[in-house]
């Protein structure tokens, strides 16, 4: 029994890695330039998010890019997670007001409450495509896992402009590129709607951290990151609680198989 | 004991038809099945794309090369062969070259081909093209290329005045 | 309680006995699951039918949590999933259970069948038995595509167009066919409600189908590593504790390897399309179906005419119901069939380059590349299959079975 044993492992293990891999192929297959892979805290087995640059992040968030993206799948009180009190999160929404029915039925608006959702820029796609160009920015709720390579990818996108001045005359010809429009690196096709949202000391971070571009766009991938998978630190705790458990269950039951399997031998 | 076994049968399908007919379309989304657009807006060279019966409908106004082009094509070129001047008719026969309006679904297997708004590409042959595939169509949406076996559909229309369609 | 197998089972417990008397589940499961005499020769592949079963009870174990917190409508499919990842206590956990699970669930299937290919276990006396897998293997790709539709994503969307846009090839009555399938003139609210309501209900079928998977199984008992039949009881084992045993060890590995993608790297199978909502207006650049489905979604765009392809596509399944036919040797494993055995192996190479062509945008190089694959697998099933049992000389079968385990020992 040892020879085969060895060899169906090892051959059954091919077909598992052959499959993995084609699900590979699967999700790598029509890209563009892909952007630099950078390292993130929230990255690896262990990874946590972290939250000094989540916190700021939502700063950016906020003051920036709130103006035309929503966030529609995050409540206020889903920020308590970030390391924020209650009370500071009720300071924070203290001047937002949302909108809701009075007891009359008629439309007003009132001040958010945590449990309320991000409030939206625009009541409905049709009204957020209709004062864009056209084109509806799209939610950031799980913008981080709806694009390949996540979190380089947002992080690219942010940073990637490119001047009209500074392209080559190709790039212009190739991309048909006018004085106007927006050139960015790892946008598929690099013409992007979107004009450059970040730039040096585009916000002023409560903390003293100097609000590069560099600095802003890698806080805000990290609160788009968290805010696309809240319970990722859960998730890969329990992850490591199950498999240590498994392994340890793996190893008596292999103890028992041969203890059974021993006359048969 | 023939009979019975007929009649029997006929009662099964009988039972069977309500469970079937179940599933087709309800009275709502029948209800659904017409919109009119008014094309006044759509400058020569430009189309616009409208939701109609829960796809995609194209209305081009296509430019004097664009028609030209589509009519000077041998029908011996085409999978699927039909004049231009058949796709650009209305239900009451009257042919308008200029406006090409057409279910925006590849006849493939239903993706939405490329080439209605400016900056996408339009294919090989001037028209649409299918990211999914590679299917590609002419100005008359007609199939040139590539694994789609039908030229874009021609749904029923008609020009209610020169400026308003009536779809469906 | 009884010893061996052949002689009805004696209770001690009189709760059990009196039973027993009445519904005799507990000599049937004595009968089938402790004493049913199985070889003794298995190898590690022998796990993957049991590792299937685990993972059909927690697809469905998990698949009706999911329900309760899932709302099927075009305008809230979206968020119920992202609220349930979000909100509902452990939902996360359930939710990437199932949507890996899946893709375990075919992992495992797909070892079992390659199994049951490699060592011949499809041919007589068992072709039934093979054909039920069939059943099955259709039914979980009928609710495995279904239930992809349920997030409501872009891949969700146009997946389903697509696939339900196959049934148009049919002639003349194809249209009617899809606008029933849909109940509307597109994929809309009314397909999302009832792909809803099969994807829950095809599972118990499938449950259904796996029961008589297993009885036709334990009539003539399972196949072996070397193809022949067991001569007495020095051949076989009881399977309780011998396969109990090792099946169990198998399944906690098989659930590490599991474990290790549903904690570390839930949205590795998965494509980011599907985190954007559907929107019927706008098509993905490229559509690609779960991994499970690339091979033959390669054969599908292999043949460039569109009911070709479908019929081409379907085929590659149907040739499976007749392979018990198509095989004319007369030795069942391949470890005795010198030759078939490489051609056994090359047909997996050619299904992974399937799986790959599946995968790339059908433009260029893979274009040719898949026509061939395609070509190779019907000429394995069609031309090579019936023509090597014929020419092919296979090696001296060993006596019996507890000879050959007896044998290698030795070495």
């Amino acid at each position: 029994m040892r020879k085969p044993f060895a060899r169906t492992l090892l051959v059954s293990g091919a077909i598992a890695l052959a499959a993995f891999a084609t699900g590979t192929v699967a999700i790598a297959a029509g890209g563009t330039e892909h952007p630099p892979a950078r390292k993130w805290h929230f990255q690896g087995p262990f990874g946590t998010f972290d939250r000094a640059a989540a916190q700021r992040g939502f700063q950016v968030y906020q003051e920036v890019c709130a103006a035309c993206h929503s966030l529609s799948l995050m409540a206020y009180r889903n920020l308590t997670d970030l390391g924020l009190t209650e009370n500071q999160v009720k300071g924070l929404i203290k001047d937002i007001s949302v909108p809701d029915l009075n007891d009359d039925g008629a439309p007003v608006d009132r001040p958010a409450r945590p449990s309320d959702r991000f409030k939206k820029p625009f009541p409905n796609e049709a009204a957020a495509a209709a004062a864009n160009n056209g084109k509806a920015p799209p939610d950031l709720s799980v913008i981080v896992k709806a694009r390949e390579a996540g979190p380089d990818y947002i992080y690219g996108i942010l940073t990637g402009y490119v001047p009209y001045d500074k392209l080559t005359p190709e790039q212009i010809k190739e991309f048909d590129v006018k004085k106007d429009d927006y050139f960015n690196k790892y946008f598929p096709g690099h013409k992007i709607a979107m004009a450059p949202p970040l730039s040096d000391d585009k916000v002023t971070y409560a903390d003293g951290t100097k609000a590069t571009l560099d600095q802003e766009a890698a806080d805000v991938t990290e609160f788009l990151a968290w805010a696309s998978e809240p319970h990722m630190e859960d998730r890969k705790r329990t992850g490591v609680r199950v498999i240590l458990f498994l392994l340890a269950l793996a190893g008596l039951m292999y103890a028992v198989k041969r203890t059974v399997w021993a006359d048969k031998h | 004991m023939v009979a019975t076994g007929a009649l029997g049968a006929v009662g099964v399908a009988a039972v069977a038809w309500p469970f079937i007919n179940n599933l087709n379309p309800a009275a709502d989304t029948l209800a659904l099945s017409t919109i009119e657009v008014n094309v006044t807006p759509i400058a020569v060279g430009q189309a616009v794309t409208v939701k109609w019966r829960g796809k995609p409908v194209f209305i081009r106004h296509r430019t004097e090369a664009e028609i030209k082009e589509a009519e000077a094509v041998p029908m011996a070129e085409l999978p699927d062969p039909e004049t231009d001047n058949k796709r650009v008719t209305d239900t009451a026969k009257k042919v308008r070259p200029e406006w090409l309006i057409m279910i925006g679904v590849c006849t493939h297997l239903g993706c939405v081909p490329l080439g209605n708004k400016p900056g996408d590409t339009k294919g090989e042959y001037g028209g649409w093209f299918c990211p999914c595939h590679g299917s590609s169509y002419d100005t008359s949406g007609r199939i040139r290329k590539g694994p789609a076996p039908k030229n874009l559909v021609i749904p029923d229309y008609l020009f209610t005045s020169d400026s308003l369609v009536r779809i469906g | 309680m009884a010893s061996s197998h052949g002689t009805p089972p004696v209770f001690n417990n009189k709760v059990i006995a009196w039973v027993d008397h009445r519904l005799p589940i507990f000599s049937y499961i004595e009968k089938e699951y402790h004493t049913f005499p199985t070889p003794r020769n298995f190898n590690y592949f022998w796990n993957f039918g049991a590792i299937a079963t685990v993972m059909l009870v927690l697809m469905i174990a998990t698949g009706i949590v999911l329900a309760t917190n899932y709302t099927p409508h075009v305008l809230m499919a979206f968020d119920a999933v992202e609220r349930i990842d979000r909100d509902v206590p452990q939902g996360w956990l359930i939710r990437d259970l199932h949507m890996n699970g899946a893709s375990f669930f075919f992992i495992a299937v797909y070892i079992h069948i390659f199994r049951g290919m490699y060592y011949g276990s499809y041919k007589a006396p068992r072709e039934l038995l093979w054909i039920l897998g069939v059943v099955i293997f259709l039914l979980m790709m009928a609710t495995a595509f279904m239930g992809y539709v349920l997030p409501w994503g872009q891949m969700s969307f146009w997946g389903a167009t697509v696939i339900t846009n196959l049934f148009s090839a049919i002639p003349v009555v194809g249209e009617s066919i899809v606008t029933w399938l849909w109940g509307g003139f597109a994929v809309d609210n009314p397909t999302l409600n009832r792909f809803f309501a099969l994807h829950y209900l095809l599972p118990f079928i499938i449950v259904a189908v796996v029961a008589l998977h297993v009885v036709a199984l334990h009539i003539h008992g399972s196949n072996n590593p070397t193809g022949i039949d067991p001569k007495g009881p020095q051949d076989t084992v009881p399977f309780h504790p011998y396969y109990t045993m090792k099946d169990g060890f198998g399944v906690v590995c098989f659930l590490i390897v599991f474990s290790v993608f549903v904690f570390f790297a839930p949205d590795y199978m998965g494509h980011p399309d599907n985190y954007i909502p559907a929107n019927p207006l706008v098509t993905p650049a490229h559509i690609v179906p779960e991994w499970y489905f690339l091979p033959f979604y390669a054969i599908l765009r292999a043949i460039p005419d569109k009911l070709g392809g479908v019929l081409a596509m379907f085929g590659a399944i149907a040739v499976l119901f007749i392979l018990p036919w198509l095989d004319t040797s007369r030795v069942r494993s391949c470890t005795f069939r010198p030759i078939y055995k490489w051609f056994m192996m090359f047909l997996v190479v050619d299904v992974i380059v399937l799986g790959i062509c599946g995968s790339k945008p059908p433009e260029g190089f893979w274009v040719p590349l898949s026509q061939f694959a395609t070509l190779y697998y019907f000429a394995h099933f069609l031309v090579l299959l019936p023509i090597l049992g014929k020419i092919e000389r296979p090696l001296p079968l060993p006596p019996s079975i507890a000879d050959s385990v007896l044998k290698k020992k030795a070495v």
